[in-house]
Formats: structure tokens, sequence, C-alpha cells
């Protein structure tokens, strides 16, 4: 089959994927979590419990606060001890629930808990979104935007293609792909459930072809999903990425500053779909997410079904330790994702991995003059020009900033990534981003006033 | 363990090339055309050389400490690549002292002034060549004999090059065909034996060189393909509509440093245009310029010009070949 893929800019990052071959495991809970109230794009919610509460497991403890999100379930059953500031993976302090785990989980009545696939769809379209929104799914790819929300199609538009994201492109992660190698029907029963939510006939899913065995898989179970195509892609980093990928499938663009609806795609994580299914079928709220555990120096690397509020040091613990070499730990994949404080940081919604990396990958390289080789301009796939914007947020020269459209940068990586020159690139236009993005939003106030 | 953890922003890892690896590419694919220079032209080449890499780098050191200021550079090996670059565009045969000169003009005027390595407008090695060329008319132009003379310095056989024959030749009113008897055969210019600088000679050298920057991914086609595809149509249709006053393309491509000029000299990064549209602009222009002047110039040799002049019109091709912003065209395709 042709492989398609996004026509400029990308880059080819070493692939790390050490743990592609590690089946799901299921990390044993730990004594205590720490769920953070905000997990997901948007408002934080309202919290329903209190100190000495007893929960069970799937109970709703955190209430969405508006249609921008999400509800938050208990992973266990136990007893509220108190409710905290904790650091999480951003790096601020936010309120979290404690929970102590009890011996016996009780779990809420109404969740199949059977191995069996169900495959009818009973729901209607609105009551499926009213499910996603229920059970809190939130999209695990690592953006965590609210899912019902993407679901919810505004008045005036109309999806014409659901394309599922089995990308993947961020080095070292691999929770996505053993996903779709172990969970590959309920990932298509998910796709349909979407299908039928957004009233669509037609849904791709795309996989970069460095996953074979995902792609061979998922094409035998498609014969028996004939709406379903499986689409393979070149191998290049951001695929993932939303527009890129809309981009390598349809050859449409979203337009600067729009959504992917505008050019009638919705796209949805592979994991996400997983959630969907589940919660749909099976009425379970998402309080657990598969997650990797990696590293090159890491003794057991592996994929494990981990409760939300896990700390991370459980999860660090049963790959072997913290090793030796240990300089930087990263909520996430090595070109997107967040260093973190500590190994308390709990496991929420959007951690797709966690990568250790040893001193000798830990550091950057120092900043040499910039040489104009053009490398960053080339690796850009939103067509901007890297070295420009770092240069005109440096002098803080903000109108030429915005004329730039360095709103549009995705903060993919490449760019700073591919400079030989070891140019901090996207720390300046991220920070030229904030800024210019408060500008923005002043600038339309004053013209409401 | 806390205190110890690295924080900071994505993205964690970089690609392994370097700005020190990307100069010793250059050097790498320069080496094969500078020993052979060193086996036509003997001591000469050698001394050449040796002075003018060791020279770029102590003023690249001084100047880089006292007068900007600033750490020394000179690891990043973009000094050596100057310096060699110049001693590839100079006669085997010129006084140390000249040299010394124009590589004090390629580093302090063409490099330092503008504020050390990225920030300079023209390709400094290709400045202080043309500086040379017009303070030292005679001895910029005087090529010793390949293969003569080689254990001698200053005191050889000298001669000029096929250009050069051929510019005076046409000037006296001879024809072409009369003129290449005087001048090597194609395949001994392809082979690099005739007269002229250290780096004009071998063009088979040459392109391997271009080649292995090419499959290093130091280097794109678009700046050297474009300039020698322009050279050859332009010359071409010269010699079609008169070969007895114009020289044939093949001729052109061979010689006078156009294939130095095009692989190694107008592809400089910080001299160049950023976008693949934009280096074929610069590419053609240089093709174009370095024809005109060739033929109907004073010089006999137009590289060094073309690329000096077309260096000055960067920033303006960069500001009209920005890339497409993604998701900025007005015509959204919905049918893929």
């Amino acid at each position: 089959m042709q492989l398609k893929t996004f026509p400029k800019g990308g880059v080819h990052p070493p692939e790390y994927k050490l743990t592609a071959d590690k089946p799901l495991k299921i990390l044993p809970v730990p004594k205590q979590l720490v769920i953070p109230i905000q997990q997901q794009l948007g408002r934080p919610g309202e919290i329903l419990v209190k100190k000495k509460d007893k929960v069970k497991v799937g109970q709703l403890i955190v209430k969405a606060t508006g249609f921008v999100s999400a509800n938050i379930h208990s992973p266990v059953s136990g007893t509220v001890t108190k409710i905290d500031k904790v650091i999480d993976a951003s790096g601020y302090k936010v309120d979290a629930i404690v929970i102590k785990v009890d011996d016996e989980q009780v779990w809420e009545e109404n969740i199949d808990r059977s191995e069996d696939i169900k495959r009818d769809i009973t729901l209607t379209s609105e009551q499926i979104i009213k499910k996603v929104e229920e059970m809190g799914i939130v999209g695990l790819g690592g953006a965590t935007f609210p899912s019902h929300v993407k679901l919810s199609i505004p008045p005036g538009k109309k999806c014409e293609l659901l394309i599922i994201n089995g990308v993947e492109c961020e080095p070292f992660l691999t929770s996505d792909h053993r996903l779709m190698l172990e969970k590959t029907e309920q990932i298509l029963i998910g796709t349909k459930i979407l299908m039928k939510a957004l009233k669509v006939d037609k849904a791709v899913i795309g996989i970069e072809a460095n996953k074979p065995d995902a792609i061979e898989k998922m094409l035998k179970f498609t014969e028996n999903y004939p709406e379903i195509s499986v689409q393979p892609l070149k191998v290049k980093y951001p695929q993932g990425g939303e527009k890129q990928l809309i981009k390598a499938i349809t050859g449409r663009e979203v337009p600067s500053g729009g959504l992917p609806i505008d050019v009638g795609v919705v796209v949805h994580n592979v994991g996400t779909t997983y959630a969907v299914y589940e919660a749909v079928q099976k009425n379970k709220p998402l309080f657990e997410r598969v997650v990797t555990i990696t590293g090159p120096s890491v003794k057991q690397p592996g994929n494990y079904i981990a409760k939300i509020g896990t700390p991370i040091s459980a999860l660090i613990e049963a790959a072997g330790g913290l090793p030796e070499d240990t300089a930087k730990i990263i909520a996430g994949g090595p070109m997107m994702g967040k260093a973190l404080k500590n190994t308390d940081v709990p496991i929420t919604k959007g951690t797709s991995g966690i990568l250790i990396l040893p001193r000798s990958m830990a550091y950057r390289r120092e900043v040499q003059p910039c040489i104009r080789c053009a490398r960053c301009v080339n690796a850009c796939p939103q067509g901007l020009e890297p070295y420009l914007l770092m240069s005109v947020a440096q002098k803080q020269i903000w109108d030429i900033a915005e004329q730039h459209n360095v709103m549009d940068c995705i903060e993919c990586g490449s760019c700073s990534y591919i400079c030989p020159s070891s140019r901090p690139l996207l720390d300046y236009i991220r920070f030229g981003k904030r800024t210019v993005g408060a500008i923005i939003r002043e600038r339309k106030q004053k013209s409401k006033k | 363990m806390e205190n110890k953890l690295v924080i900071s922003n994505s993205p964690h890892i970089q690609t392994p090339l370097t700005v020190k690896r990307i100069m010793l590419d250059v050097i790498i694919a320069l080496s094969p055309a500078a020993i052979f220079s060193i086996y036509l032209f003997g001591l000469g080449a050698f001394i050449i050389i040796t002075v003018s890499i060791i020279s770029s780098v102590f003023f690249e050191w001084l100047l880089t400490k006292y007068f900007l200021k600033k750490p020394s550079t000179i690891s990043d090996l973009s000094a050596v690549v100057t310096g060699l670059l110049l001693a590839m565009n100079v006669p085997s045969n010129l006084p140390i002292w000249m040299l010394l000169v124009g590589t004090f003009v390629a580093i302090g005027i063409g490099k330092i002034s503008f504020g050390g390595l990225g920030q300079n407008i023209f390709n400094p090695a290709i400045m202080a060549r043309v500086f040379m060329l017009i303070s030292f008319p005679v001895a910029m132009t005087s090529w010793p004999i390949p293969l003569k003379d080689r254990m001698h310095y200053i005191d050889v056989h000298t001669g000029a090059t096929p250009l050069g024959i051929i510019k005076e030749g046409v000037k006296n009113g001879e024809t072409i065909s009369h003129l290449m008897h005087q001048i090597p055969s194609n395949s001994q210019l392809f082979y690099g034996i005739m007269g002229g600088s250290l780096g004009e000679m071998a063009a088979i050298l040459l392109i391997l060189g271009g080649i292995y920057l090419l499959i290093r991914k130091v280097i794109t086609w678009h700046i050297p393909v474009s300039i020698l595809v322009t050279v050859a149509l332009f010359t071409g249709i010269l010699w079609l509509i008169n070969p007895d006053k114009y020289a044939n393309p093949l001729f052109h491509l061979l010689t006078g440093g156009l294939m130095l000029g095009s692989i190694f000299m107008a592809t400089d990064y910080v001299t160049s245009p950023m976008t693949p549209k934009g280096q074929i602009i610069f590419g053609v222009s240089i093709g174009l310029l370095t024809v005109l002047i060739r033929v109907w110039g004073a010089y006999p040799e137009g590289v060094s010009f073309a690329i000096l002049i077309m260096n000055a019109f960067v920033p303006l091709i960069n500001r009209y070949t920005r890339p497409k912003v993604f998701g900025t065209n007005k015509k959204i395709n919905k049918n893929g």
C-alpha cells in the first residue's frame, strides 16, 4: 500500500522504541493515590468528596464545571485522607485528592468488568456524546482536550471523516502501539461508536510504517469493518500532530487559527478510542490508562496499565528502579514531554509515558551562533521561519512576530531538535507565542468595549 | 535525587549534527582536490594551503579575543574552511605576504568585522579573493604550469588559464577552433591538467566532494545544479549561434573555478538564501552573471564576482521567497 505523509517539514529523530514488543501489564495498585482535580485542557472540576469520605472504584469524585472541563472518577476504593496542593507534571501546584487504598476493592455496580467484547452499539448519537462526557474521557494522546467537545459538531459545520490517530510519532513511546496490537477489535468498535456520534460513514486509522505488526493486525480486523480503512504512513515526526495527520491522509489543510472540523474532519487518538469503547460499552469511566516506562538505561522498560493518581515512582519501581545515571525524568516523549521535578508526580489522564534519560542525554549542547543553514526553516511543518521568530522574540518585536505567524507554531520542537548550533529556538518561540497571544486577547477585548 | 534532576523545556533530544561536524565534512569534501593540487603544483601548493589555514585560524583567534572580546570560536573549524577555500582560489606561486593580506581580509574584514560566524553578508574567502585580484592583479593571474617546477615555490614557469587564452584570442580576432589547439583537451580539463589556481583543477574531484556533501546532507542540490545548468544552457545557446566566437558549454563548465565556486563557495549557508526556491533564484542569477562577465566583461573569469554580487541580494531573495505558512492558503483543497 502507498505510504502517505505530510509534504512540508518534519524531522527523523532516532525511534528508540525499546518497548514495542513488551505486552501490556497491569501495574499493582499502590497504597495511596494522588488525584489532581485538573487533568484536562479547560477548566478545573469541582471536588465532590471531603476528608474521611469512603469512595468506590469508578465513583465520581470531581465534577466538570462547564462545557470544556471533565469529570474525574476514583480509580480505587478507599478513604479520602486529605485534599492538598501537589506539583503535577506541568510543574505547577494544583489541588489534588489523596485517597488511601483499601485492601478490598469495591466497584460501582454498573461497571461491566468482564473481558467479553461487546459489539452491538445500542446508544444513539446524543447518548454516546453524553456518556463520553459523563465518563470523563479526554484526548489521551497528550493534549487532554475533553472528547465530548470534539464530538459536538458546532452548528453550520459538518463532519465528513473521522481519523483515528495511531501514529505515535514520538520516539520511545509505545502505548498506542501496544493498544492497537492487543485491543484491536475494541478500538474498531470504539471507532464505530465515534462514527455514530459524529454521524459519519467513513473512518481512517493512520499508522506509521514503523509499526508493521499493528498495520497488519488492523488490516485483518477491518475486513469485518468495511467502513473503516487503515492508512500506513511514512515515518516522520510530527505526523501525529492533528494538522499534519489530516494533511497526510486527506490533503486538506486546517486553516490557520482554525479547527479540524473546518475541513470536515475530527481526529481522535487510538487510546481515546479504546477509552470510548470501555465507557460506552462497558460503562467504565476513564480512571486508568496505558503508560510506557522507558529509557536507555532502564532495566525493565515496559507498557503498563496504571491507575490515574499513581506516583510515577511506583512505575519506575516496576521497571527495575531508577537507573544509577538518571539525570532527567520526562512525562511524555522526548520531543514534546515535560521534565519532572521529582518522582512523586502522579500519573494523570495525559501521561502517555515516563522517559528516564541518562546524564549523557540530559543536557543540551552549548549554544552557538546561527549559521543560517535553514535547517529549522526546512524542518518546520507549519511553514514558519524559526530562526527569525527566535530573533524577533529576543528583541521583543511583537508585531513582527505576529506578522510572521508565531501563533501558528504547534510547539513540536523540530526546529530546536535539528539546529546544529543548538539554539533554543522553541524556547523563544514559546515566549513569543505567549506574549503575542496575550496582546491579541487584549486587542479583542478592547474592540468589544 | 530531587535536586539533581535536570529541568528544561522540550525537545529533550538533539540531532548529532553540529556546526563543527558540518565544517569537518566540507574539509573532507575539499581534501581530494587539495591533495591533487599539491600533486600538480608541488611545494608551492603545499606552502599556500598550510599558510592560508594556519593564518586564518590565527587571525580568527586573535580578532575574536581582542576585537570582539568573545570566547574563542576556532574549534568550530569555520576558519579552517575559510583558509582552505582561499588557498584553493589563488595561484601556487603567490608570495606569502600577499596571502597573509588575503587571509586577514577574509577573516578580519569578511567575517569578524560583521560580528563573526553567521553575521557576514559576503562569503569571506570570495571577498578576499576579489580584494586580492584587484590589489595584486599580476601576481593573482600568473598561473604556474602544472607538473612543471614542482620543487619550486616562487620562481616557476607561468602561463595563462584556458579562459584567459580564449578571452585574449577572441579579442584579437582569432576563432575558437583555432584557439582550442592552444588549450588542454576536455578530458585534460576534466582531470585538471591546466593552468589556474589550486582549486580550479580537477573537476572530477570537486564533483566527488560535492556528492559527498549531498550524501551527508550538508548541502542540497539546488544551488550547484542551478548554477551549472544555467551556465551550460547560456553558453550552449551562444555556442550554437557562433561556435567561432564562443567556446562550447563543456569548456565553460570545466574551467575557471566554476565547480569550486558552485559546489563549495555559493553554498555557504551564511551567504546564501534559506528556501529551495530562493536558492534556485540565487543559483540561476550566479550562472547568468558568470557567463556575462566571462564573455563580455573585462575579466576572463566571473564566478567570484557573480557570487559576491548575489551575496548582496540574499536578504532580498529571502524576503520574497518565504515558505508558505500552513493553513494560510485561501483555496482549501477539499478533494485532496
